[in-house]
């Protein structure tokens, strides 16, 4: 045995032999794996057999392996006979196992060229299909609606109050974070532009018309969109994989009416609720800049706000929370139930959710800014 | 045991799009059977038993129980078929934010007009059946996972069904719970006059319960036999069957079993 560390191929020809391919060294998976260009450009010479010699062979492993794997094939390829009598017999009946099976055609996934048209084509269909899948679960969501208002549909009453929980006072202490927040940064973008004309008091206007026409929805949105709506599509994609969701329709209970009616309930009460708090939270914020900052009297600043904001603002913002609650629930029940058989599957559900309600929220909030203004709300 | 068909399965193609799971698949199970669907891995067993109780549609074919066509019933009249089945998923299929009691509750509640503490009786009654009395209000998370198995039977068992579906029983239990769920479902058949329908590849499980079965091949993607899976074993004409049941021994080797 040679104690050389690295592995070494060497090769030699005679006319008799056929190719001899010398092996030895240590054959260790830490090494690096040899290239079989040498031992092809050997191969291609058609020799009359190939054999092996390994005489100074050291410890070997799968890296060794791979190599004689690579090189017989080559040989297959080429109709040369091999002599493996000069392997040690592990290599030998490892070699055998591994060739015992011929590989399972179509089996192997390779990289597929698809051109431009046809990536496009693809995408399309697949658009095309996800777009009826959702007005499809929209259409059953409306169907199980209505079996609730006839009072046929067929929920637990506990489930719905512990969603009602989660989906409320669960969020109030995120959603007085936020909004506290967004009405602060609210009130300090407009002091610096308002104190430039010692218009500051209108500070309390800007944060209080910005808040409930608006950002107290979309924040409230937002945030039950990243907190409730990723939560539904994990539960409801979780129970698809343990199969408690076939389990339910084999109940003959439709999943849709045990599972995403009382989630869509819950939200569709809750996040109006959660608006108004969010309304009230941010004027708060800008209260305190209003304030701390510009030293207005608490009083004066009320008296501002109550005089800026509408009652009509408040119900539009009020109506845009519930549409907003709405469009988070279809989407994660929606990503929950088309959820695949896999951990990673919930995952992508879960992200898909999130992205959906959002890009959902922000649509609906731009058409509502159009339709409002056009009838002057 | 009567030869009345139970199920039947006429020429049934499952599908998933436009690839082809199995074709022609034809036969009877008949009241009382212990039916075993068996086949090697990935020959789509599991879709058939999903196929059986209507959460995957045929791709062409029939599926009747007693005189009456499932594929082609109305929804309101399927869901009353449906009521009458019990099916135990592979994984108990437990709903995790309720307890034992509760999971056993549900379709009692759904479907009778029991009162609450009745329908808990009922509960306690199908959790002793099953030997898990005592653990009514547990979560399904608390208990281990030949627990969930039994608990999830209990919760197939709740209204009685006139069929049980058993979706691969044996699977992740050790040797001594899966003989013993065997023997319970002996004992169901017996105690309960159900039919059963059971998708398996334990071979020692097969042979203990089996009465009628059916094997999927997967190389032919269609069904390779039906019949007494014990008679099959040494008489069955085609030899990927023979084979399956002597565990990929050769004719005259390991004719051993059980």
């Amino acid at each position: 045995m040679s104690g050389s560390e690295r592995n070494e191929v060497t090769f030699s020809t005679t006319p008799e032999e056929g190719l001899v391919v010398r092996i030895a060294g240590d054959w260790r998976l830490s090494g690096h794996l040899p290239t079989t260009a040498e031992a092809d450009r050997h191969v291609a010479a058609h020799p009359r057999r190939v054999a092996f010699d390994t005489s100074a062979l050291g410890p070997w492993d799968s890296s060794l392996l791979t190599f004689l794997g690579k090189v017989t094939a080559s040989c297959a390829e080429q109709q040369i006979e091999v002599d493996r009598s000069g392997l040690p017999t592990g290599v030998q009946r490892l070699l055998a196992l591994a060739e015992a099976v011929p590989e399972r055609k179509g089996a192997r996934v390779g990289e597929v060229d698809e051109s431009a048209l046809e990536r496009i084509g693809r995408a399309t269909l697949s658009t095309t299909q996800s777009l009826g899948e959702f007005v499809g679960f929209i259409g059953s969501a409306a169907i199980a609606t209505a079996r609730l208002l006839v009072g046929r549909a067929r929920y637990r009453r506990s489930d719905l109050w512990v969603l009602i929980q989660q989906a409320g006072a669960e969020a109030l202490p995120i959603v007085t974070l936020i909004s506290f927040l967004v009405g602060l940064i609210l009130a300090f973008v407009g002091a610096i532009q308002l104190q430039q004309f010692g218009a500051s008091i209108y500070v309390a206007n800007l944060v209080g018309i910005a808040m409930v026409r608006d950002m107290g929805a979309m924040m409230t949105g937002i945030v039950m969109a990243g907190r409730t709506g990723a939560s539904y599509a994990a539960q409801l994609g979780s129970m698809k994989v343990t199969q408690e969701t076939d389990a339910l329709a084999t109940m003959g209970i439709s999943p849709m009416e045990f599972l995403v009616l009382p989630r869509m309930v819950a939200l569709f009460l809750m996040m109006p609720l959660l608006c108004l708090y969010s309304d009230f939270v941010g004027m708060l914020g800008g209260a305190a800049v209003g304030t701390g900052l510009l030293h207005l009297q608490p009083i004066t600043y009320y008296q501002q706000t109550a005089a800026a904001v509408k009652l009509g603002a408040v119900a539009g913002g009020v109506f845009k929370a519930s549409v907003y609650g709405v469009l988070i629930a279809l989407s994660g029940c929606l990503r929950g139930m088309q959820c695949g058989n896999s951990s990673s599957a919930v995952g992508e559900a879960t992200t898909s959710a999130v992205v959906t309600s959002i890009v959902l929220i922000i649509s609906a909030c731009g058409l509502f800014a159009v339709v409002f203004y056009l009838l002057g709300i | 045991m009567t030869s009345d068909p139970h199920i039947t399965v006429r020429d049934l193609t499952m599908a998933y799009g436009s690839f082809v799971l199995m074709r022609d698949l034809s036969f009877t199970v008949a009241r009382g059977d212990i039916f075993v669907i068996m086949g090697g891995s990935g020959c789509g067993k599991s879709t058939l038993l999903r196929h059986l109780i209507g959460l995957n549609e045929p791709a062409k074919g029939e599926i009747l129980y007693g005189a009456e066509s499932f594929t082609k019933a109305e929804p309101e009249r399927r869901q009353r078929l449906l009521q009458g089945f019990g099916v135990l998923y592979q994984s108990g299929a437990l709903w995790s934010s309720m307890t034992l009691a509760e999971n056993i509750g549900l379709p009692l509640g759904e479907y009778t007009a029991l009162s609450p503490s009745e329908i808990r009786e009922i509960a306690s009654l199908k959790l002793a059946l099953v030997g898990l009395k005592g653990f009514e209000d547990f979560y399904p998370s608390q208990i281990s996972g030949g627990m969930q198995k039994r608990a999830g039977l209990a919760r197939a068992m709740a209204l009685d069904p006139d069929i049980l579906f058993f979706d691969e029983p044996s699977a992740g239990l050790d040797p001594i719970s899966s003989r013993l769920l065997d023997e319970l479902i002996l004992e169901l058949r017996a105690s309960l006059g159900a039919t059963i329908v059971v998708v398996t590849h334990e071979l020692a499980s097969i042979f203990t319960i089996a009465t009628n079965s059916v094997y999927l091949d997967v190389e032919t993607r269609t069904m390779g036999a039906t019949g007494d899976p014990k008679w099959l074993r040494d008489h069955a004409e085609n030899p990927q069957v023979r084979r399956f049941l002597r565990r990929g021994a050769e004719e005259g080797e390991g004719e051993d079993h059980g």
